[in-house]
């Protein structure tokens, strides 16, 4: 099945994406459409609190799915400044709209550098092999 | 996946990878485990409509002769002479020592009983039962590979196939019976079981006749939508139907499974039956109950169990309902505190999370259970 890889974000290996950052270096974090294909329905989603700070590649949060577990990264270093409390209530969103409404943390972007790191959409489409 | 090529695939796998499924191993075969909908959706119309799964990988063993009543009662705990001719059995098979080789259901037809056991055990259960069969005047015959087998699941299972057999009167087949006749001209065995808690019927074919089947039930102007393993184990699991490798094993024996209804110590000797007098005699140690999760998580099968404070085993089933909602899951509970009411905890990444032992099954309101 053909998987939605949007041309403005920026993705990670671990199959987490980043909206380019706004004029206040704050970014959208989510999971990719691929990766809610791959995981299959979410059930439920654990998120930081604000204000957490994480570096880059920790585990910032945790999608439990019907068949199985998986940790979400953070794609940069940063601090939490906003969560989706809408996913905790209806996790189904990840699935149905992963790169909209099924978005999961805003964070601060702490060395912006870092997002130079990040996969482009055509490095991400070669990396899961599409 | 380098092992792909010595899967085995049933008669329907075409149709399941057309239709968008997540085909994955299981039991040596390449089976479905769900379609685009997804395992909530499937779920759902199972509960609600009526869904289809293909379950050809389940075996199938075929007991003829003189002995096949007496055979089939001393390899299994149920009593097969109770079956009248049409009738099926939940049962199972023991080792000397009492554990559950595998949990099986039994048909007896007028000249033979057919068994059916679980496809990830089909190899050990055919060895095992085979070593018993020189005591008695049977013959055994393994069909798995000639028997396809599709699920019709859900509260509209009897409305959708009653127009493609009808010469048989569904009605008159009650549940855990089955009859012989044709389902879109398929010769089928038509038997009134299931493994999610509704209505349904499972239909038992020749392979070369499988296709036929399966278009009369899934078209365009058929409500009938495909169900994935994934569904067929939440649903199951909501009934607390035992799942071989998880709540039942080598190790377990149905009294500390909770099953211990089929076992029918008068009917005479079978095997395992001394472990399990013994066993009775001394008293159980540990019991098979259902909890719910009292915060959020998702408990799954192998998390740790803590009873006192105390480690206790593993979660041996679990998952968030669809039906209820509710973080459900099975485990063994000393047998002291294995009540509803009992509270102890489940360890899900390092963090204890509190449970409440419930009464099973978890869900109700199905149309069979």
């Amino acid at each position: 099945m053909a998987t939605l890889i949007p041309e403005h974000l920026l993705f990670t290996e671990e199959h987490e994406y980043v909206q380019k950052p706004d004029a206040h270096d704050i970014v959208s974090v989510g999971i990719t459409d691929y990766a809610s294909h791959e995981l299959g329905d979410v059930v439920y989603v654990d998120l930081p609190q604000v204000g957490a700070k994480f570096k880059k590649m920790e585990v910032l949060g945790t999608i439990e799915a019907v068949k199985a577990v998986s940790e979400v990264y953070s794609p940069v270093s940063g601090e939490v400044v906003e969560v989706n409390g809408a996913i905790e209530g209806d996790p189904s969103v990840v699935n149905r709209d992963p790169y909209g409404a099924g978005w999961m943390v805003k964070l601060k972007v702490k060395n912006p550098a870092e997002l130079d790191e990040l996969l482009g959409p055509a490095a991400y489409a070669a990396h899961i092999g599409q | 996946m380098a092992q792909t090529e010595t899967l085995k695939r049933t008669p329907f796998y075409d149709l399941h990878v057309a239709a968008g499924a997540k085909m994955v191993p299981f039991a040596g075969y390449e089976m479905p485990v769900q379609y685009p909908e997804g395992i909530t959706a499937e779920h759902h119309v199972v509960r609600k409509g009526v869904g289809l799964f293909d379950v050809t990988h389940m075996g199938e063993f075929e007991i003829t002769g003189k002995d096949a009543l007496a055979f089939a009662s001393y390899v299994t705990v149920n009593d097969p002479n109770a079956l009248a001719v049409g009738q099926v059995q939940y049962s199972c098979f023991l080792h000397e020592t009492g554990g559950i080789v595998d949990d099986c259901l039994v048909h007896r037809m007028a000249d033979r009983v057919m068994i059916v056991v679980n496809a990830s055990n089909c190899a050990k259960d055919w060895k095992h039962i085979n070593r018993f069969a020189g005591k008695f005047d049977v013959t055994l015959t393994n069909r798995s590979d000639e028997t396809a087998l599709l699920a019709l699941q859900g509260p509209r299972a009897q409305e959708v196939l009653q127009p493609l057999a009808p010469g048989v009167n569904l009605d008159a087949i009650g549940f855990y019976w089955f009859t012989t006749g044709k389902v879109a001209g398929v010769d089928c065995i038509i038997a009134r079981t299931g493994y999610t808690g509704e209505d349904g019927f499972e239909l038992y074919h020749a392979p070369a006749d499988a296709l036929k089947v399966w278009h009369a039930l899934v078209n365009p102007k058929s409500p009938v939508k495909l169900v994935g393993l994934g569904a067929r184990d939440s649903l199951r699991l909501e009934m607390a139907y035992p799942l071989y490798g998880n709540d039942i094993d080598d190790e377990t024996t149905p009294f500390e499974a909770g099953t211990g209804w089929t076992v029918k110590m008068k009917k005479g000797d079978f095997m395992g039956r001394k472990s399990l007098e013994a066993q009775l005699a001394k008293g159980l140690t540990r019991k098979l109950v259902g909890f719910k999760l009292l915060e959020r998580g998702f408990p799954r099968h192998t998390y740790p169990v803590f009873v006192g404070g105390k480690p206790f085993g593993e979660v041996r089933s679990g998952i968030v309902s669809p039906s209820l909602g509710d973080a459900i899951g099975t485990a063994y509970l000393p047998v002291a505190v294995a009540k509803p009411g009992t509270r102890f905890e489940v360890e899900i990444r390092g963090k204890r999370l509190p449970a409440e032992v419930v009464p099973t099954p978890f869900w109700t309101k199905g149309s069979r259970r």
